[in-house]
């Protein structure tokens, strides 16, 4: 895209979107940079989205080789052994990514992100990781935050029926329409580590269980050593005792943290398509959000849980006091 | 993560999928990643351009190709063992009967249009198949479940009905920019360049001739040799003229409202515009014939002046007449035909601009007059996504966890997707329930035609309706019927209802019908001999009809622009959360939730569902009025 204006190309093609969102928020779009990690099945949708949506770019890093698994949920890998042979998982869906939006340059970035310093983050708007540890995931998000640029930071990861995403926009302007009005609204996040501090006694009652089920097993695969989602049925008796523990350090009930639940999530380390499809677009809306700077962001937690159906926002930080 | 049962349920299953855009591309990949084997799908439409932006199955290559079959092919690369059967058709062919339905386990719908819905709906009725229903707008989107017996049908509740509005506010008093584009699209337009036999309510006598005859001229009509800009010219004058004027001379008409004023062309553009503009005529990127082009007025969110809406209706008429003279006479408004969109434009502007009512750009204009649905990948994703769990639930039978579930734009209760359990069926609801109606009219004057038109096919969404009294067969349609019988149906058709070969009097029953729908009404008649000509302009009322009160959101496209997503909770204020009861009155009559009328039935569940047993079930409030609200741009 060049100048200010929307190409003709640009105009015809994002038509319907521009009524959703204007030109304005379509152009900032069209200038922003995206970094994902993790080429499963919920971030292969949520790649899809924003490259339909017409980000500038998108990076994606996976280094993973193309598995027989890694085709269950994830449409942008095709079978055909010619085409996928060889490649990582990032090679194999960014070819198919290009193809649904020839203006977004699609490319693919090698190596162990850990090791990456600072200034590899600062070219991009949003950052967007999954299947990260506990540790990758803080690390990652302290360099984004480190920056003076303000990056939306994303973290997302389904198990089974569920679906976890967690936002950090760090102190974050936007606008929004009220009645007649665009005012001008302010947010302030914390970050991934700070979040997830909160002890669990001073969090709402109702809290989702599906919180405290997800730092459970985060929490058992940092002590074990274990990669993310490299977990089994046979883990249950290990993750029971972190619970009892977690539970009495946090002086809250074990109920808090069903039994069941904890079973889906150990069981569930292959995704379910339909629930890749449902946290993948509501991950796309947010950071399309972001990047346009338009509409009431979620703050902070996301869950989804298909054996109920509900969609909910988590407001999870340490109580303000001294 | 599934269980082996939920697997081979899968496996096993036969879906049908009724639509392939938006929520159909998203839904068909979906299916075949979930394992779903047997999928047939049903879209009529080819592939345009403004649907690339959410359509992803299709690319610019497929422009103008089948729908169903692209999607198919598509998604064929990534599942290439899996069998979709597609099917370029309209899903009210005669083909599609219940025969063909009862061969599925369940049908998903992604369409963007209330007839296909009701019709769907009653076929799946017929032949009891469970429907799983869906549709977005924006932002917003919901899926609702749908069993014969068990749940409400689709029509158990009333769904929205375009908006309409009156002829003389039209043709006479706009207050709305709305009200403009109606009448330069189905008006003015039509009167140019439509089929000439229409009726139009367009002032077309001028009096400037002095002549008081019946067989004044047509002002519209083209004279031979006549130089077009003059042609232009005169039909600018006359409808924002003369037509002005003539209506400002009724005094009345405007005592509490705001007077127009009349606009001449050579007031806002003096010189003659063949001069100032030379001959370079460029299309626009398309190829298309584009007045904007030739104007240089690039940016279709710009609002032109009303010198700039004048010299695009002229231009625009000039360009119909020089490049497209073969159109003229069968055209009808396509939002997809630029220079259409271009005079439609020009045309609203210039009578807003009359009026003292705010000109909008070609971006606004074209969203009004196509009644456009704004649309994003993101949402039909979501939509998807739940659409195959509740199908999936279907297969197992699942009968306690069905759900409605709505996405919302902003959370209620911290929920931006909620999950509501669906209500037994409407008592009083005349799909499934088979409760009669009853019909006011003037049954000396209204004739069977207008009964058939705009009740049996209008109202009640049959489209091939059989019409008895008793045994006697009043009306119907067929392949196979014999001419005497055809000559006597087209005859009954001009009479009136009283003048029908067995009598159509007050106190008398109709029995309508569907048989391809299989879908049966009785209808009470009821004589009446006068009818409000601004609030029932048919002539016709049909009571006991689940009929939405009309939509007070006046940007609200006109005509069949619908909002696909239906029956949500209102945007501005907190969802109205009530505890329902059983047996709770509520506009539409008895309905409770299916759990409560489950109750003896509950079977144990096979897992232990992570309930908060605290939690409320949240259950929307009949607020019908409150649509979606459209995001403003």
């Amino acid at each position: 895209m060049n100048g200010e204006e929307l190409t003709e190309q640009e105009t015809a093609l994002y038509d319907r979107q521009i009524r959703v969102w204007g030109a304005d928020a379509q152009r900032r779009l069209s200038k922003s940079h995206i970094l994902v990690y993790g080429m499963k099945g919920t971030v292969a949708e949520f790649c899809k989205n924003i490259v339909l949506a017409g980000v500038g770019s998108v990076t994606l890093m996976d280094d993973h080789a193309v598995t027989d698994s890694a085709l269950s949920a994830n449409f942008l890998i095709l079978p055909d052994e010619n085409l996928s042979h060889g490649k990582t998982l990032a090679e194999a869906c960014c070819d198919s990514l290009k193809e649904f939006n020839p203006m977004v340059h699609v490319s693919v970035e090698k190596g162990d992100i850990s090791t990456f310093g600072v200034e590899f983050f600062e070219k991009f708007d949003a950052v967007v990781i999954s299947c990260c540890s506990l540790a990758k995931k803080k690390l990652i998000n302290q360099k984004c935050r480190k920056l003076p640029k303000r990056i939306s930071f994303y973290t997302v990861d389904c198990r089974g029926s569920c679906g976890e995403i967690f936002v950090d926009l760090k102190n974050y302007k936007y606008s929004k329409k009220k009645l007649e009005e665009t005012i001008e609204c302010q947010l302030e996040y914390p970050s991934f580590e700070d979040a997830i501090a909160a002890p669990w006694k001073a969090l709402p009652k109702r809290v989702s269980k599906l919180y405290f089920g997800m730092r459970v097993i985060e929490q058992f695969e940092d002590i074990e050593g274990r990669n993310a989602g490299q977990t089994s049925i046979a883990d249950l008796p290990g993750v029971l005792k972190l619970r009892k523990e977690l539970c009495e350090t946090n002086s809250v009930n074990e109920s808090q943290v069903p039994d069941a639940l904890l079973e889906r999530l150990l069981i569930g380390t292959s995704e379910f398509p339909p629930v890749c499809a449902v946290i993948g677009g509501i991950l796309g809306q947010e950071v399309i959000k972001a990047i346009s700077g338009k509409g009431d962001p979620l703050k902070n937690f996301f869950f989804f849980d298909a054996m109920d159906g509900k969609g909910l926002i988590e407001d999870i930080s340490k109580p303000r006091h001294s | 993560m599934a269980s082996e049962e939920q697997i081979s349920a899968i496996k096993r299953a036969k879906v049908l999928m009724v639509g392939a855009g938006g929520i159909g591309c998203e839904l068909l990949k979906t299916l075949a990643l979930s394992g779903f084997q047997d999928i047939h799908i049903i879209d009529m439409d080819t592939i345009e351009v403004s649907n690339l932006n959410r359509q992803f199955l299709f690319r610019q290559s497929h422009v103008g190709q089948s729908k169903a079959k692209v999607a198919r092919d598509a998604v064929l690369r990534f599942r290439p063992k899996i069998s979709i059967t597609p099917y370029h058709a309209n899903v009210k062919e005669s083909r599609f009967n219940v025969d063909f339905f009862k061969e599925f386990d369940v049908v998903l719908n992604g369409l963007d249009n209330l007839d296909a819905r009701r019709h769907v709906n009653r076929l799946c009725l017929a032949a009891d198949v469970p429907l799983v229903e869906s549709g977005t707008t924006g932002f917003l989107g919901q899926v609702t479940v749908h069993l014969k017996g068990k749940t409400e049908c689709y029509e158990c509740q009333p769904k929205p009905a375009p908006k309409t509005y009156p002829v003389c506010t039209i043709t006479s008093t706009p207050s709305k920019f709305i009200h403009c584009i109606v009448w330069a699209k189905d008006l003015l337009f039509a009167k140019l360049f439509g089929d000439k036999n229409q009726e139009n309510d367009l002032n077309v006598r001028s009096s400037d001739t002095g002549n008081s005859s019946e067989h004044s001229a047509d002002v519209f009509e083209y004279r031979k040799d006549e130089d077009i800009e003059q042609y232009g010219r005169r039909i600018y004058d006359h409808v924002f003229g003369h037509n002005i004027e003539v209506a400002l001379s009724n005094e009345e008409t405007w005592k509490n409202r705001n007077k127009p004023r009349p606009i001449y062309s050579k007031d806002v553009l003096p010189v003659k515009m063949t001069e100032k503009n030379g001959d370079t005529e460029k299309d626009c990127a398309t190829g298309d014939v584009s007045v904007m082009a030739f104007l240089s007025l690039k940016n279709p969110q710009d609002i032109w002046s009303l010198a700039e809406n004048s010299r695009v209706f002229l231009e625009a008429l000039r360009l119909f007449f020089s490049k497209r003279l073969k159109d003229i006479g069968n055209l009808t408004f396509d939002k997809d035909d630029q220079l259409a969109v271009e005079f439609v434009t020009a045309a609203a502007n210039i009578r807003a601009s009359s009026f003292g009512i705010p000109l909008h750009s070609l971006f606004e204009a074209k969203g009004i007059a196509g009644n456009i649905v704004h649309a994003v990948a993101t949402t039909n994703a979501i939509i998807a996504g739940l659409i195959v769990i509740e199908a999936i639930k279907v297969l197992k039978k699942d009968n306690n966890n069905y759900r409605m579930t709505y996405c919302l734009e902003h959370p209620s209760r911290k929920l931006l997707l909620m999950p509501v359990e669906p209500y037994e069926p409407n008592k009083s609801c005349y799909v499934c329930s088979e409760t009669p109606l009853s019909l006011e009219v003037n049954t000396h004057h209204s004739k069977l035609r207008d009964f058939v038109e705009k009740i049996v096919k209008g109202k009640l969404g049959m489209n091939f309706p059989v019409i008895m009294q008793g045994a006697s067969i009043l009306y119907e349609v067929g392949e196979d019927l014999e001419e005497d019988m055809v000559a006597i149906y087209a005859a009954n058709l001009e009479k009136a209802f009283s003048e029908l070969p067995s009598s159509v009097i007050s106190g008398t029953v109709l029995t309508v019908e569907d048989l391809q729908q299989e879908f049966s009404c009785s209808i009470n008649i009821k004589h009446r001999e006068e009818f409000d000509e601004e609030k029932e302009p048919d002539g016709m009322v049909l009571c006991g009809w689940v009929e939405a009160p009309v939509d007070k959101d006046n940007n609200k496209p006109i005509g069949n622009g619908e909002s696909t997503s239906n029956a949500l909770p209102s945007e501005e204020k907190d969802v109205e959360i009530q505890e329902m009861s059983g047996g709770t009155e509520t506009v539409t009559g008895k309905k409770r939730k299916l759990s409560e009328v489950d109750e003896s039935k509950k079977q144990k569940k096979p897992e232990k569902l992570d309930v908060d047993d605290e939690d409320d079930e949240l259950v929307i409030s009949d607020d019908w009025e409150s649509l979606a609200k459209k995001n403003r741009v």
